[in-house]
């Protein structure tokens, strides 16, 4: 019997707001997700960890809903994954910006509202959400990186999800943004939405309370930033996650690669 | 199907037309620029008097073809754009229904294509008197079918396309066939009987012939509404074959 992540955080399954189970995918025959197990609570941050190739967007899509998966299952807000009623109620920002350049600022904001019956006045709330009120006018395709980024994070945050998935929202943002964004999420997690926000960049765990560890496909570990650096013996999250992964790859060697991959967890 | 969702994405379309000076004049003023080197490619040549001017025919051709290729250009680079910039599989997350962004393209771009005959459709009559029988209105209709027609072969092409050049192939696989067999060149009933029967479920093929009968009477023939019909019977089997290239969940 496997440890479940609900048990590491010493969390029900009642009060998750995304639960997995033995959540396979395979790709062209290459596995991406190993049968991952874990739950995700509501109302948190949730930060999903993991080097770049991990599987970190695909676990992301599953959980949104537009993964194929091979075998297990993705329970969001106690629906299956990609449930019709679920698309009111989980925003998804891509790591690249899908957004219409060639539309405003406002425009874009809009459009992706209208898809949720939201009109102008929660457009604009979203635009002010990112700071981009003095730019709500402009082409998109004239802006930053950074300023693109927050447009297509606006576009999720104008239907007011009850779910918001991230995939690596701070690339390319400069500290201040970065730090203005992060306190954005907390005040929206204390209004009680679930945000799940993928990072390759181990600094930022620290703003997460709740923090998956994914390597090649599997769980490494759920535990808070405060377990990650006791269990890495390094107040450096970075150092700590290396540490666990090498423990993690010490544990495992080439005979006992199938009980880790059951397991999903460190101890 | 949702109204408010459909009208969103045709209003969103157009929108993004709007910021594109250069796509607009593509398709406002490049047919009736046509046009005109049509009407002047005809110019001089002799008729036997009471004969009809070529332009008469090939001119009134040219009214549908245009928004065809105009509009199956078009079309398929900005759907391309959608399923590749991301904003496609964001939308699917969405609750947008399928159909929604589908017609919301159509009705965007027959707004387009109602814009470009009427222009084309102006300059034929006004300019170079364009000389048929049949009444204008039904030219327009039969152009806006034809570039729906464009609008829906352009969506479903745009899923077996990866970039933007391989989309632009899909013009002379699936474009070049029907202005070479729709009746323009040479009339459908002397080409031979492999090319005939090709010809006969080519959709343009129908909108020429309809062309055909507007020009040769006063009022609607039987034939065209047929011919209409079943041009707008294919839109919306193109369209159902669309639909299906669009999947909200992907390997």
């Amino acid at each position: 019997m496997s440890r479940s992540a609900a048990e590491i955080t010493g969390r029900t399954h009642d009060g998750g707001a995304v639960a997995a189970r033995g959540l396979t995918v395979v790709r062209r025959r290459v596995p991406v997700l190993r049968e991952l197990d874990f739950a995700i609570p509501a109302g948190q941050i949730t930060g999903l960890l993991g080097p770049s190739g991990s599987g970190k967007t695909t676990l992301m899509r599953a959980i949104v809903g537009v993964q194929r998966v091979t075998s297990g299952s993705v329970r969001v807000l106690g629906l299956p994954a990609g449930s019709s009623a679920l698309r009111h109620q989980v925003g998804y920002v891509t790591q690249s910006p899908s957004v219409y350049p060639d539309l405003t600022v406002e425009g874009n904001v809009r459009y992706f509202g209208a898809m949720h019956r939201q009109g102008a006045a929660e457009a604009a709330e979203a635009i002010a959400a990112v700071g981009l009120e003095p730019q709500a006018r402009q082409k998109t395709a004239d802006l930053s990186g950074g300023q693109l980024s927050r447009v297509s994070l606006a576009c999720a945050l104008v239907a007011r999800p009850r779910l918001l998935v991230l995939d690596e929202p701070t690339v390319g943002l400069d500290p201040v943004l970065r730090a203005d964004l992060w306190g954005r999420f907390r005040a929206m997690a204390a209004q009680g939405t679930t945000l799940l926000v993928s990072s390759h960049v181990m600094e930022e765990a620290s703003h997460c309370e709740s923090l998956l560890l994914l390597r090649e496909g599997r769980l490494l570990a759920q535990l808070t930033p405060a377990e990650l650096s006791r269990r890495g013996h390094s107040a450096d999250l970075e150092k700590a996650f290396l540490h666990i992964i090498q423990e993690a790859g010490e544990e495992r060697g080439p005979a006992a690669e199938d009980r880790a991959a059951q397991d999903g967890s460190v101890r | 199907m949702d109204i408010l969702m459909m009208l969103a994405t045709t209003r969103r379309v157009l929108e993004q037309l709007r910021h594109d000076r250069r796509s607009i004049a593509l398709i406002l003023v490049v047919p009736a620029l046509l046009l005109t080197a049509v009407y002047f490619l005809f110019e001089n040549e002799a008729l036997p008097s009471g004969a009809p001017r070529t332009f008469d025919r090939v001119g009134l051709m040219m009214l549908a073809i245009f928004p065809f290729v105009v509009m199956f250009l078009v079309t398929s680079i900005t759907m391309l754009r959608e399923r590749t910039s991301g904003t496609l599989e964001r939308l699917l997350t969405t609750p947008v229904h399928k159909a929604d962004l589908l017609f919301g393209y159509g009705l965007a771009f027959s707004i387009m294509a109602a814009l470009q005959s009427l222009v084309a459709t102006a300059v034929a009559y006004w300019v170079f008197d364009l000389d048929i029988e049949g009444p204008p209105g039904f030219v327009v209709l039969i152009a806006v079918i034809n570039a729906v027609l464009g609008v829906a072969l352009g969506l479903l092409c745009s899923a077996f396309a990866r970039t933007e050049f391989q989309a632009v192939q899909f013009m002379p696989v699936v474009v070049v066939p029907q202005i070479l067999l729709c009746g323009l060149f040479v009339a459908r009933d002397r080409m031979n009987d492999a090319l005939e029967s090709i010809s006969n479920v080519l959709p343009l093929t129908f909108s020429v012939d309809a062309l055909q009968e507007i020009a040769a009477n006063a009022e609607a023939t039987e034939q065209m509404w047929r011919d209409a019909a079943i041009m707008g019977a294919i839109v919306l089997g193109v369209l159902v074959l669309a639909s299906l290239t669009l999947r909200r969940r992907t390997a």
